[in-house]
């Protein structure tokens, strides 16, 4: 009876364990595909199986994507508009997180609110009156737009974030320094925002995967090439040289990349992070 | 304490800029996305107050319901398959060799843009080329679907790579709040003759129902306004065969000019996200904060 019984158990480990894997292969084997792609020639891709692997690796299809496919500018924009809005919405929103938790006033349960909210506001309702005011104010074609939109959209996310961190620290380092005579912006900058700086990275790591791989907002208010980004850039390249394929595939890897090697450091802390903002949304 | 921590004057500066973005940027968009759908209005002309009548046409208009009807089924499909997310999750949280390893793998695609999933997938599904008919035929199939090109299909196999974009997005949520479930409870179960299914179901269940409620607000809310792939994918085609409420409004605004009309789009948009997400809270008795 105990013999079967650990059979039983074996083979039903065996068979969850092989549904696992599948499904890992189908999570990563595209991937794997598109870098294959990358190495191809289109004699290759038209010719044989889509499984083959590449009989004589073709990096040369890296070189014509970076340089004649202009992502090489694509992907510097997608660099600082990234850097720039990720700090912008770091500072912004620990100050709101640290009124908001460590600071006595009256209306902060109504703008706490207005902040969770706005996660839930479908942003494609905003899209045309955005880019009416973006016209008006002469923001159309220029970064400025694409900044403060990936600052504020990605605001409430930060702050539920944030929040629950600043809530589990301890009041009495603040309440020692005001009994010391610090001011307020020498507490945050100097006691409180050091001591975040571990929820901070998270934050910034998922915000920065977040505006890495925006579409919307540069597909609408943008439309010189020298400000678009590698995500708009890529469709705009796809979409042009329909044809070459392994060119393609060296685009979408130089695009996937950067987040990749990202997640390969810090996989931990963007899980933590991702699990955290979502379940108090 | 008090007097310090209480500064007026430190708080508006601290609270301000980023109330001021939000309300600029979220919350007087929201407004004036129901006022410009009563004007009939090209983006760059004049606009010419009409009252209601985009709103009218927009309940005349068989587009307008296909592709909300689209961003149901799709919200229909997210949900159910939240299922498939937790028991996945359940068997991943039983405390198995690797559990970390395949829940990191699952998420991999959740990282990726949806312009570069929407290609990838695009290469995938293509008729003469793809992966996906190079196995069938290799199988033995003959007359392959045309898949993103066919009208009867393109919609649902939209809806795959959407599953491969958030299966483990869904599953790190669920198998964090299951290993939060306390120790103590499931050996007490074990002591009084549970079995496997009945702690899975009975107590490791029940208690994440508040995790997996706020999934399902998630799930719908998501799919209702989902678009960057289904765009970049089809555009909404073949013959608004794959089209959704956010596809369709920007088509009409920013691909026809019709600023007028797609902005009473949007606004029927936020009308049903907002009464999906009631909807559900009534439905499950939860709330969110």
């Amino acid at each position: 009876m105990k013999k079967q019984d650990s059979i039983g158990k074996r083979i039903g480990m065996g068979i969850l364990y092989a549904v696992l894997v599948i499904m890992a292969i189908i999570q990563i084997y595209p991937l794997i595909w598109v870098f294959e792609l990358s190495l191809k020639t289109n004699q290759e891709v038209f010719g044989m199986s889509p499984f083959a692997l590449p009989k004589d690796p073709q990096w040369g299809n890296y070189l014509k994507a970076w340089t004649t496919g202009g992502i090489n500018k694509y992907f510097m924009n997608s660099v600082w508009y990234t850097v720039v809005a990720v700090l912008l919405t770091l500072i912004l929103g620990s100050f709101v997180t640290f009124a908001l938790t460590r600071m006595e006033w009256k209306l902060k349960g109504f703008v706490l609110a207005l902040f969770m909210a706005a996660y839930m506001i479908p942003l494609h309702s905003t899209l045309i009156p955005l880019f009416n005011i973006f016209k008006h104010i002469h923001l159309i074609d220029n970064p400025l737009s694409i900044i403060i939109s990936y600052t504020t959209f990605n605001l409430p996310i930060t702050i539920m974030i944030l929040l629950g961190f600043y809530q589990a620290l301890p009041r009495e380092i603040e309440e020692a320094a005001v009994i010391d005579g610090c001011s307020v912006h020498r507490i945050f900058f100097r006691i409180t925002l050091p001591m975040t700086s571990p929820v901070l990275v998270t934050t910034a790591i998922i915000n920065m995967i977040y505006n890495w791989n925006e579409f919307v907002f540069v597909n609408t208010f943008i439309s010189s090439e020298k400000w678009k980004t590698i995500t708009v850039g890529v469709n705009n390249f796809v979409g042009q040289y329909l044809t070459d394929w392994g060119a393609i595939g060296a685009t979408l890897v130089i695009s996937i990349l950067p987040v990749l090697i990202v997640y390969l450091f810090l996989s931990d802390r963007i899980i933590e992070g991702l699990a955290a903002g979502s379940v108090k949304g | 304490m008090r007097n310090v921590m209480s500064n007026k004057f430190v708080i508006a500066l601290y609270v301000l800029p980023a109330l001021f973005l939000v309300l600029v940027l979220i919350y007087i968009p929201i407004v004036l996305t129901g006022y410009y759908g009563l004007m009939d209005w090209d983006g760059v002309g004049k606009m010419k107050f009409i009252g209601l009548e985009n709103y009218i046409d927009l309940i005349h208009d068989p587009y307008f319901w296909a592709s909300t009807w689209h961003s149901i089924l799709l919200a229909l499909f997210s949900v159910f398959s939240l299922l498939g997310y937790l028991l996945i999750s359940l068997v991943l949280a039983s405390k198995i060799k690797g559990a970390n390893l395949f829940r990191k793998i699952y998420l991999i695609p959740m990282l990726l843009s949806s312009v570069a999933i929407a290609q990838l997938w695009s290469k995938v599904f293509d008729p003469n080329n793809g992966m996906i008919n190079s196995i069938l035929s290799a199988l033995g199939f003959e007359n392959l679907p045309l898949w993103l090109a066919d009208p009867n299909i393109a919609l649902y196999a939209i809806f795959i790579p959407i599953v491969w974009q958030y299966a483990g997005f869904y599953i790190i949520i669920i198998y964090a709040a299951l290993i939060n479930v306390p120790d103590e409870l499931i050996e007490a179960a074990k002591i009084d003759g549970a079995n496997t299914l009945h702690i899975a179901f009975r107590i490791k269940v029940p208690l994440i129902s508040g995790v997996l409620k706020v999934l399902v607000i998630l799930a719908v809310v998501g799919s209702l306004k989902y678009f960057d792939l289904i765009y970049v994918m089809t555009g909404g085609g073949p013959n608004h065969a794959s089209e959704v409420i956010a596809s369709y409004m920007y088509t009409e605004a920013f691909g026809k000019y019709n600023f007028g009309y797609g902005s009473a789009i949007g606004f029927g948009l936020l009308i049903i996200s907002m009464t999906a997400t009631w909807l559900i809270q009534k439905m499950l008795h939860t709330k969110v904060d």
